[in-house]
């Protein structure tokens, strides 16, 4: 079928493997995101927290430029556990605000202009479809959030030395599972409530709600019952408390509260227990079923009337 | 009494008549589609053979439903089909990188130029990405879209959209083409180009087409073999070459008066004939009855012929005949 042909003619060359396919997908609409200069500045933004990191882990170990700085050791927060979750916490923040930009017209898109048939009548099946739009934010979240945080692990570990790695290598681990959960929950999130509104600004606001909503309602069950159960229904609280878990800095018992009466009296102290860890992680498995679910009715070439 | 009908198939199984030994394109094995409790497609039985096969059928007959079915989108309910001999269940992903679709409805990925969009669909066909890109631009410049290549598609019009659906559905070079009504709101000029293009497909022999549509003209110009849904079912299957030629001629007969004891008296000649007006008739003649026959049994009845020409069914007859049959709805 060359152009200057004009004839029909099949193809008889050599086809791609078809493990490979989904990320087509990716390729193809990573290139068209980074055609907005707007986009690629906040991506780059996203870098300056990682850039923080990297210079306080240098400072820590270069006594030179500490002294030139006149900064003494001890003011400098150590490098542990808690040290790298809460810059896990930091980019994690920066790929939410990244999935809220990229991951609303994804599946929208597609469903708004029928390009679903298109797609589904090639060898490409609807998992594929949605494996490949995934990775689409999986991708580009993981350049921002636990690639560039294990090359900060590993960069102080080099400094530090082995015995330091070898003591703090579950962190690695950690970084790996906390970021990974993370992102996988918003790719899944986001294209769930892709496929389910057609409109971006409308996804867009569907996913901040899920987030501030339940979360506000949660705070509000706290206050009025003393409690910390309401946080069951809060993805905030609940992802804080998985990643805390991660990094072995979860703690059940958070504060001692005191009940006031109505002249300022204590009446009684209450100890507000968070909900258990494996509560959280249930949550969350039961919000990514629930996800797959809504992914599964939607992600179909036609919808059939009954 | 009424016209015979050209050599159409009604039965149970149907069978091309260019039956040979190769996989047949479509074959159909008690296919059945339900939509809750609503049968849809009933029972669909026999293999088509056609170059072209031209998919008719009034609204809600069921032929969108059988293309999407073949294609994999909706589950069968009963029996299933096979394409060039794999099976639409067991084979789904073989027989999807033998066919391309160009869908009824707008269907396009947007903020994309027509490059993009075809190069994309090329290469989830499987094909490598140089290889897809250059047959993206192969496809457009076959299809017409040559210089509008590079416009991004929401700026289409009607017709180019159209073209632009075509050329990702034959891309990657596919052994059947679905064409699921392909000349929707084109303009006359548009129209021809698309049809001319079908028809270049068809005749280029390197690819089976199955054309859905409403516009007989279309399925006529294009198919060389038809098949005639009626509420889900097989109303008429049929090679249209061979019955072009050999349907019999009959008589269009415009006459003035009463034609009761006209057509009596024909019927006792043993003619076929079926009153299309008050003063028209269609007469199929009896061997060893001469048209002056006609004049003699015209004169004893009264009746002024005041025209006689010879004419043979067309498409049209063959597709209205189907639908009277049955409760098909037009």
């Amino acid at each position: 079928m060359a152009v200057y042909e004009q004839t029909y003619k099949r193809y008889a060359g050599s086809l791609t493997p078809e493990w490979s396919r989904f990320l087509i997908i990716p390729r193809h609409a990573l290139r068209g995101t980074f055609n907005s200069k707007l986009f690629a500045a906040f991506f780059a933004v996203c870098f300056l927290p990682l850039l923080v990191e990297a210079i306080l882990i240098y400072l820590r170990h270069n006594v030179g430029a500490l002294a030139a700085l006149t900064i003494n050791v001890r003011e400098l927060i150590p490098v542990d556990a808690f040290f790298f979750q809460v810059f896990v916490n930091i980019q994690n923040s920066f790929a939410f605000l990244l999935a809220l930009l990229i991951g609303p017209p994804l599946v929208s898109r597609d469903l708004r202009n029928n390009a679903l048939p298109l797609y589904l009548c090639r060898p490409f099946s609807r998992t594929e479809y949605v494996i490949g739009k995934m990775s689409v934010l999986l991708i580009l979240l993981s350049l921002v959030t636990w690639i560039p945080q294990l090359l900060l692990f590993f960069f102080q570990a080099y400094l530090e030395g082995f015995a330091w790695f070898k003591a703090n290598a579950w962190i690695a681990s950690s970084i790996v599972i906390a970021s990974l959960f993370w992102i996988m929950l918003l790719a899944l999130l986001t294209q769930t409530i892709s496929a389910l509104v057609k409109w971006r600004v409308v996804a867009s606001g569907a996913l901040v709600a899920l987030f501030l909503i339940p979360s506000a309602f949660g705070l509000f069950i706290n206050e009025i019952f003393n409690t910390l159960w309401g946080n069951i229904i809060s993805l905030i609280a609940i992802i804080n408390n998985v990643t805390a878990g991660l990094f072995g800095t979860f703690e059940r018992v958070s504060e001692i509260r005191q009940v006031r009466g109505f002249e300022g009296i204590v009446v009684r102290e209450v100890v507000l227990m968070e909900p258990p860890l494996w509560l959280s992680w249930t949550v969350l498995f039961i919000l990514c079923a629930i996800c797959l679910a809504l992914l599964s009715w939607r992600v179909k070439a036609y919808e059939v009337v009954k | 009494m009424s016209m015979a009908l050209p050599e159409t198939v009604h039965e149970e199984s149907i069978t091309s008549p260019t039956t040979d030994h190769d996989p047949a394109v479509i074959d159909l094995h008690g296919l059945s589609v339900t939509f809750g409790k609503r049968p849809i497609l009933k029972n669909l039985r026999g293999d088509l053979r056609g170059k072209a096969i031209g998919l008719l059928g009034p609204n809600g007959a069921g032929k969108t439903t059988l293309i999407h079915t073949l294609l994999g989108f909706h589950e069968p309910s009963a029996g299933t089909a096979h394409i060039f001999g794999h099976d639409i269940v067991g084979d789904a992903k073989k027989i999807k990188a033998l066919i391309g679709y160009m869908p009824e409805r707008d269907s396009f990925i947007s903020k994309m130029n027509a490059v993009h969009f075809v190069r994309l669909m090329a290469e989830l066909s499987g094909l490598p990405s140089e290889a897809a890109l250059e047959r993206a631009h192969e496809a457009l410049f076959y299809v017409g879209l040559g210089e509008a290549r590079y416009r991004k598609l929401e700026t289409y019009s009607l017709g180019m959209k159209q073209l632009a659906k075509l050329a990702q559905a034959i891309v990657h070079g596919p052994k059947l083409i679905f064409l699921d009504e392909p000349t929707n709101g084109l303009d006359p000029p548009a129209r021809l180009r698309m049809i001319k293009l079908i028809r270049e497909i068809r005749d280029s022999g390197q690819a089976n087409i199955v054309l859905s549509s409403h516009l007989l003209l279309d399925v006529e110009e294009c198919c060389d073999e038809i098949l005639i849904l009626r509420d889900g079912e097989i109303a008429v299957y049929c090679n249209l070459e061979e019955e072009r030629k050999s349907n019999r001629k009959f008589l269009m007969l415009e006459t003035r008066g009463d034609q009761k004891p006209f057509v009596e008296a024909l019927a006792k000649l043993g003619c076929e004939y079926a009153i299309t007006n008050p003063t028209r008739l269609k007469v199929v003649l009896q061997d060893g009855v001469e048209v002056r026959d006609l004049y003699r049994v015209a004169a004893d009845s009264q009746l002024q012929l005041r025209r006689l020409s010879y004419k043979r069914d067309s498409l049209e007859d063959i597709f209205l005949k189907a639908m009277e049959n049955g409760h098909g709805r037009l």
